[in-house]
């Protein structure tokens, strides 16, 4: 936990260097688990010894020596079974790293199946990302013991499931992309919006699932959805600066400054959803990106092209059906038609247990509650959606728009992140 | 997501159970916290004094006063609690089902979201 965060240079680097490290010395050993833990240490090593020491001429080769080391020392105690293994390891020099990047082939064993998306994201963002323990223990909120036991699990979860460290091919890649995928969007998520404590969002998170996402899409150029992904991360990041007001208070789509929006994030998405919408699949990271291009190409909220986001959302809700696809294009539908109509199309969505309850059913029909002129329902919906929130930015907001309509104060109880 | 498992415990219930139901109890929690620290799950947890032990302060006046406590005159009180970091709300239901306390009757087990946190939590 004292280890000091490296100049920024550093850690970009080792970030860049720690997978291709790791790949290189999985495919002279196999042994994915051991590897990592040799990797880790490196890292950590360099970590202390770059900033005070300066960077070494040839990065990758100290990193891989020393890793390499590791490894051997790590042989040397069980040396009976495992003296081959480590003669192995030492062949494996500065001089002999292969040029390859391995990035993709680590994100599928990361990724495997048999793992929880928590343990997918924490062993994803150690051995892909190159982040320390500590540093994921942090942008998680959670003790570094406690994301020890969880990498440590997960890698145990690796080896009994026999991984070998090849591709994926043909029909398996397509099957499992999709956990890959599924895993960055988690971790831009992660960062993006905080499921829960005092603030929105935690940068380094989102960056980091920029930068795999950018990683994947360099290898799989074609593929429509790891870029519909790539280009609805860069899309959503572009809004950040404009998300929330100096105080930390959240600002929703309609109400943002279009102006402080990152136009040069905005124009690489954009760019990026056209290309793929002109490929042959259409699949709902490339729609989800459509739409946000679609919200990116309106200079002010009120010349959105609300038709061309409901067409995607209704297209996104027959190919992936899922209830806050629905809840979103109930948002559209209020634009071109009325508000009512949104509130019918919400009213599919009662019936679902999870939905019922969920803070985003609530405050989209007080959304569209206090749109329609019925002020005393929209009011108790804000309420009752301030109640059900997890996260205080958005219980914040969901209280101040309930004030607004009661013409008092917010009447809640001012949670911790009110201070100062 | 994080999660507080809180455990409202009752000393008369708690009393009445035989000498092997108490073993079996405490055995349960060790599991417990066993199968949490293996999977990763486990923040932290901690077990209370006895609530004739609290103290009650109020400050009225800029003077502060304390007496005995507890605050809530009720069967059931605090005894404990599990600070969990889960997948979703479905997953904290499911740990929160293996603590021996939710199968005793008379006790149950309450599962709430953790909201905001702040300093460094080392289990």
């Amino acid at each position: 936990m004292s280890t000091p965060s490296p100049a920024p240079d550093v850690e970009g680097l080792l970030r860049d260097l720690a997978p291709r490290v790791l790949g290189a010395l999985v495919r002279g050993n196999g042994r994915f688990e051991d590897c990592e833990d040799a990797v880790q240490e490196a890292v950590l090593a360099a970590t202390t010894q770059w900033p005070a020491e300066g960077v070494p001429g040839n990065p990758r080769g100290w990193l891989t020596t020393v890793a390499a080391r590791r490894l051997i020392d790590q042989a040397r105690s069980d040396l009976a079974r495992r003296e081959r293994e480590a003669a192995t390891a030492a062949e494996v020099g500065p001089g002999e790293v292969p040029d390859t990047d391995d990035t993709l082939l680590l994100l599928f064993l990361c990724c495997h199946p048999t793992l929880t998306p928590a343990s997918q994201t924490a062993l994803t963002l150690r051995a892909v990302g190159g982040l320390t323990t500590a540093e994921i223990a942090g942008a998680f909120l959670v003790p570094e013991a406690t994301m020890a036991a969880r990498i440590s699990r997960a890698k145990q979860r690796v080896r009994a499931a026999g991984s070998t460290f090849g591709p994926p091919e043909g029909p398996e890649l397509q099957e499992r992309l999709p956990v890959v995928l599924h895993v960055l969007y988690l971790i831009f998520n992660e960062g993006y919006t905080a499921s829960s404590g005092d603030r929105l969002d935690r940068p380094d998170l989102a960056h980091e699932a920029i930068r795999l996402t950018r990683a994947v899409h360099t290898q799989l150029p074609e593929d429509g959805e790891v870029t519909g992904l790539l280009a609805l991360m860069l899309l959503t990041e572009a809004r950040r600066p404009a998300r929330t007001t100096a105080s930390g208070d959240l600002v929703p789509l309609v109400e943002q400054d279009r102006t402080a929006w990152d136009r040069t994030l905005i124009e690489e998405g954009t760019a990026l959803v056209r290309t793929a919408l002109a490929g042959p699949a259409l699949g709902p990271y490339l729609l989800q990106a459509a739409i946000a291009a679609t919200h990116a190409d309106a200079a002010k909220a009120e010349e959105t092209n609300w038709a061309q986001v409901h067409a995607l959302y209704l297209i996104l809700e027959r190919i992936a059906p899922n209830p806050m696809v629905t809840l979103n294009r109930a948002i559209a539908l209020a634009e071109t038609e009325s508000p009512e109509a949104g509130l019918t199309l919400l009213a599919t969505l009662d019936g679902d247990d999870r939905m019922a309850r969920h803070h985003r059913l609530l405050s989209v029909r007080a959304h569209l509650l206090e749109r329609a002129g019925d002020t005393q329902g929209a009011y108790e919906h804000y309420r009752r959606a301030a109640k059900a929130t997890a996260s205080l930015a958005e219980q914040r907001y969901l209280q101040a728009r309930a004030a607004r309509l009661s013409g008092g104060t917010s009447g809640g109880r001012p949670g911790p992140g009110r201070r100062g | 997501m994080q999660f507080l498992i809180c455990l409202h415990i009752n000393p008369a219930v708690l009393d009445a159970l035989t000498d092997d139901e108490k073993t079996a109890v405490q055995e349960g929690h060790g599991k417990f916290i066993e199968t949490l620290k293996e999977s990763g799950e486990l923040l932290t947890t901690q077990a209370l004094a006895d609530p004739s032990q609290s103290a009650v302060v109020t400050v009225r006046g800029g003077k502060t006063v304390v007496t005995d406590g507890p605050f809530l005159e009720a069967k059931e009180h605090l005894g404990g609690f599990y600070l969990v970091d889960c997948e979703d709300r479905e997953r904290a239901i499911e740990l929160a089902a293996l603590i021996p306390d939710a199968g005793i009757e008379g006790l149950g087990v309450e599962v709430r979201q953790v909201m905001f946190a702040c300093g460094q939590l080392e289990a």
